[in-house]
């Protein structure tokens, strides 16, 4: 099922990601379910669904972690924005995984700072791997990222201190920094704030509607009331499928299929 | 992402960091090739040169003097087997109390030092074990003996037991205990009824793997069993061993000799490989 | 395991959680209601238990100590570096032992340790997991192997490989007058050449100059020079080598498999390769975890005694190449304790706590670092 967008809308914005037809098992388990989805650019997806519905399974497709894992299977096509109006399948033939993963960056569901590193070195890995060696460089972009993460302020005397010397709100401000960093198209979050206390997944869910404006966001959430608050589409998905996805304000009033309105209004996952 | 002359050299770094990937890759490969070849090598070799002295009378006659030919290595046998029960007699109760006492993960003096000690422990050096034990029953009770042999082996096999013990019972979920409490069943019987039975095959595999480590060691028993040519004559008299013998056999200089040495290497190695497998069968079917 | 924490248990209960409470803070009572005396037997049993295993350990040491006491009060503490061993003259000193199980033990870990570590890696992240599980359990087989089959392999298999073809061709390319051995004399000079330096304005001539670059040179010069024998300090440190390197991965991948998941895939996500990944989210995270695998690789090559007695040559002096029969601590213990007696038994009663000593502490420095690793996660 694809999202209908209006002439209108469509003339303005351009599509940031575009899924077609994904699919994906773990082993013979077929655990996403010809999935096509597109995300506009400047827009904040959420992904919405019961635990094992296969969300998080597709998010990872999308910057190809998935096939990490052993037995992991892919199939379809998922393509994103390159240089000014070109588009490129990142499952294209001859894709490099490690290239593609540079546009696509990802915050986890548990802050995962680089133990080793320091909390400026966290920052700043993403480029380093690029090749980004000039310190002036690699200076702008952390303090850049850092305030885009609404970090900077925090830690900007204790550049030095390990990066695992922040508290947990902290630490996944310091990963969305990080992530950020390498200036990706589309940002995936899966589940960035449920390990969280309400104040830092306010503070985060906040930083998240100022970076609309840069990135494309994509977002797993289980929280429907995040989703409601942060995003302009949601996508629901249940059972490997993608039932229905559509504006934020029209799929929580005015929901077209009957699971998205069951799941909406909690009688069931 | 950086305009055009920034992205010819992007391209050109990826590509370097592409081969350094690859090479790098190859090289672990290259690595994990080298670490698993000597043992091909040391096999083929224990199998070529073994099998040829393999017969029954090798396992089952006394070894002959020196230079004549035939004769085997039954002595050794026995006197390994001995030296393993006496071993394992201490080792085995003694390390699995050590272990439950450290798997109750108390924070007072006695339970600190136990586990810095059976840390140590597994760090002296066996020929040292032998020395204490050379020191402590041998000296004082006027020649070799099995005891002493089994003596020096225990103290080597307490803290395997011990370790393989503690990890074991520590993998059981705390609320199983909890469970048997729950039913009004004193601590110890929990331990001893419920816990210790349940981690069965873990234990017995603990317990095999040390042994086998145990048959294998040549040092303590150097000054403790030291050797004996007959078969077993008494617990306080010195006694065989199969790694002893093939040490022996080796320091001969004819060819009979080494020939035995090889054909009871490949015996004990056999006999710790069959023990290998079969804790690992042990393990799968948990 | 909820001690000291849990509320006393309900009377009736017989012993409810924490009825055996903490038992080795001396504020609490020893008896509480409600303990059965069961639970009393069993922990005093394995506290007697506990308490013999640890005066059989200090009894050890103390054994030791007393064994070696002789030599000790002979010679004082300086016997450690006294580089003399002649029963005969009644002539004794741990130096050459010391020299021999140092060098064999650091020549065995440099090469087994970049190979350990390299297969646990290889393991981990290289290897499809069906082939993973195969080599893990072909290493797990190298680790059993008793220490005297190796011997036998070493000197019947080895040693004679090193003898014809491999100490030929290393004479040959890194021995006396190679160009090799020249220009690390000359290295050798260079890197001493500031120390003298330094040491010239605190009153050293240039005199010691040239005693140190002969020295330097001399040096160099026989780092391969002997006949090939087959039989030494080279041939002792590979059979080292390849018995400590199952430890070493074994460690290796304990450690490795420490590292959460997530931040490998972080890795990942930010772009990447499997190289890098490695790097920056596997080595960097276990470094101190390595480095205690590593350690205590070298403190069980340093307790080796059947494999290197076999294969080492047993010559009680010093090495000075690598070519050169030499005897480590255990070896010398193995070969000469039987018949020892007086100062000579005191003497390697000494050596043999050396032995004992530099175990123990290599051990505890593991210990540390791998607790400080646990500490910081």
């Amino acid at each position: 099922m694809s999202v209908t967008t209006t002439a209108a809308e469509a003339a303005q914005s351009s599509k940031a990601l575009s899924v077609q037809g994904l699919n994906a098992w773990f082993g013979d388990h077929h655990v996403v379910k010809d999935v096509s989805l597109t995300a506009l650019r400047h827009e904040v997806t959420a992904l919405i669904g019961p635990s094992g519905c296969g969300k998080s399974t597709f998010l990872r497709c999308l910057n190809r972690l998935h096939e990490e894992i052993e037995g992991a299977r892919v199939r379809g096509e998922v393509w994103i924005e390159a240089q000014g109006a070109e588009r490129l399948n990142i499952y294209a033939r001859d894709a490099d995984p490690v290239r593609m993963r540079r546009r696509i960056g990802m915050v986890f569901q548990k802050p995962n700072p680089f133990p080793g590193l320091s909390i400026f070195d966290n920052v700043v890995v993403g480029l380093k791997l690029a090749g980004v060696r000039r310190r002036v460089l690699l200076e702008e972009a952390a303090e850049h990222s850092l305030k885009q993460a609404a970090l900077w302020d925090e830690v900007k005397d204790k550049l030095k201190k390990p990066g695992t010397s922040l508290s947990g709100g902290q630490q996944q401000r310091l990963c969305i920094a990080r992530a950020l960093a390498v200036r990706p198209q589309v940002l995936l979050m899966d589940e960035p704030t449920s390990a969280l206390d309400p104040i830092s997944t306010a503070r985060i869910e906040e930083l998240v509607l100022r970076l609309r404006n840069e990135v494309t966001v994509l977002i797993v959430t289980h929280n429907m009331q995040q989703a409601a608050r942060i995003s302009n589409q949601t996508a629901f998905f249940l059972m490997g499928e993608l039932v229905e996805a559509g504006p934020t304000s029209r799929i929580f009033t005015k929901p077209q299929d009957t699971r998205t309105e069951e799941y909406i209004t909690g009688r069931f996952g | 992402m950086r305009g055009e002359a920034g992205l010819r050299a992007m391209q050109a770094r990826d590509w370097r960091r592409r081969w350094h990937n690859r090479a790098a890759t190859s090289i672990l490969s290259i690595m994990a090739v080298m670490a698993i070849a000597p043992l091909f090598f040391i096999f083929v070799y224990l199998f070529i040169r073994g099998a040829a002295g393999l017969s029954w009378a090798f396992f089952i006659e006394l070894p002959r003097p020196v230079g004549e030919s035939g004769g085997g290595v039954a002595n050794a046998i026995t006197g390994s087997a001995v030296l393993l029960a006496l071993a394992s007699a201490g080792g085995i109760p003694l390390g699995l109390a050590a272990g439950m006492k450290l798997s109750e993960r108390e924070r007072g003096p006695t339970s600190q030092m136990l586990r810095a000690v059976i840390d140590l422990m597994t760090s002296v050096p066996s020929i040292i074990v032998g020395l204490f034990a050379y020191a402590f029953l041998v000296v004082p009770l006027g020649g070799y003996s099995a005891w002493a042999g089994g003596a020096a082996l225990m103290i080597i096999m307490l803290p395997i037991v011990a370790r393989a013990t503690e990890e074991i019972l520590n993998l059981v979920p705390d609320h199983v205990r909890e469970a048997g409490l729950a039913l009004g069943l004193p601590r110890w019987k929990v331990t001893l009824m419920i816990i210790l039975p349940g981690v069965k095959a873990g234990l017995a595999t603990g317990v095999l793997l040390a042994g086998a480590r145990v048959a294998g060691e040549t040092a303590p028993l150097l000054f403790t069993a030291f050797s004996n040519q007959f078969g077993f004559r008494g617990l306080d008299q010195p006694i065989a061993s199969l790694p002893v013998q093939i040490f022996t056999l080796a320091s001969n200089p004819d060819e009979i000799s080494r020939q035995m040495a090889w054909t009871a290497a490949l015996s004990l190695v056999f006999l710790v490989f069959i023990v290998n497998v079969i804790t690992r069968l042990l393990l799968r079917r948990k | 395991m909820g001690r000291g924490s849990s509320p006393p248990p309900p009377p009736g209960l017989g012993s409810g959680p924490g009825g055996s409470g903490d038992s080795s803070d001396p504020a609490t009572p020893e008896i509480r209601s409600g303990t059965s005396r069961g639970d009393l037997v069993y922990r005093w049993v394995l506290r007697g238990i506990s308490w013999s295993i640890i005066a059989l350990f200090v009894g050890l040491i103390v054994l030791l100590v007393q064994m070696s006491w002789e030599a000790w009060s002979h010679y004082g503490l300086g016997f450690v570096f006294t580089n003399q061993w002649n029963p005969p003259l009644e002539e004794f000193g741990a130096a050459p032992f010391l020299v021999g199980t140092l060098v064999t033990s650091l020549l065995a870990v440099l090469l087994a340790a970049p190979i350990g570590i390299g297969t646990a890696l290889f393991l981990k992240e290289v290897a499809p997991t069906r082939i993973a599980a195969v080599l893990a359990f072909l290493v797990e087989l190298l680790a059993a192997i008793p220490s005297v089959v190796y011997g036998l392999w070493g000197i019947f298999v080895l040693a004679p490989l090193m003898r014809e073809d491999v100490q030929p061709l290393l004479s040959r390319w890194l021995g006396p007058e190679t160009f090799f051995a020249n220009a690390l004399g000359h290295l050798f000079t260079g890197l001493a050449y500031p120390f003298v330096l330094i040491g010239s304005q605190f009153g050293w001539t240039d005199v010691s100059l040239s005693i140190l670059s002969e020295n330097m040179q001399r040096l160099s010069q026989g780092l391969m020079d002997g006949p090939p024998m087959g039989l030494g300090l080279l041939t002792a440190s590979l059979v080292l080598s390849i018995m400590i390197m199952p430890t070493i991965t074994a460690l290796s991948r304990e450690v490795l498999a420490t590292v959460p998941d997530s931040i490998r895939e972080a890795a990942l996500g930010l772009g990447a390769t499997r190289w890098e990944m490695m790097k920056l989210a596997l080595l960097k995270t276990g470094r101190a975890g390595l480095v205690g695998a590593v350690l205590l690789g070298v403190g069980r090559a340093m307790g080796e005694t059947m494999a290197v007695t076999m294969v080492i040559g047993n010559r009680n002096e010093i090495p000075t190449s690598f070519m050169h029969p030499a005897q480590t601590m255990a070896s010398v213990l193995a070969n000469e304790y039987g018949e020892a007696s007086g100062l000579h038994l005191s003497s390697l009663a000494a050596v043999g706590l050396t032995l004992l000593m530099v175990s123990l502490i290599i051990n505890l420095l593991a210990r540390g670092i791998i607790r400080y690793l646990e500490k910081k996660a």
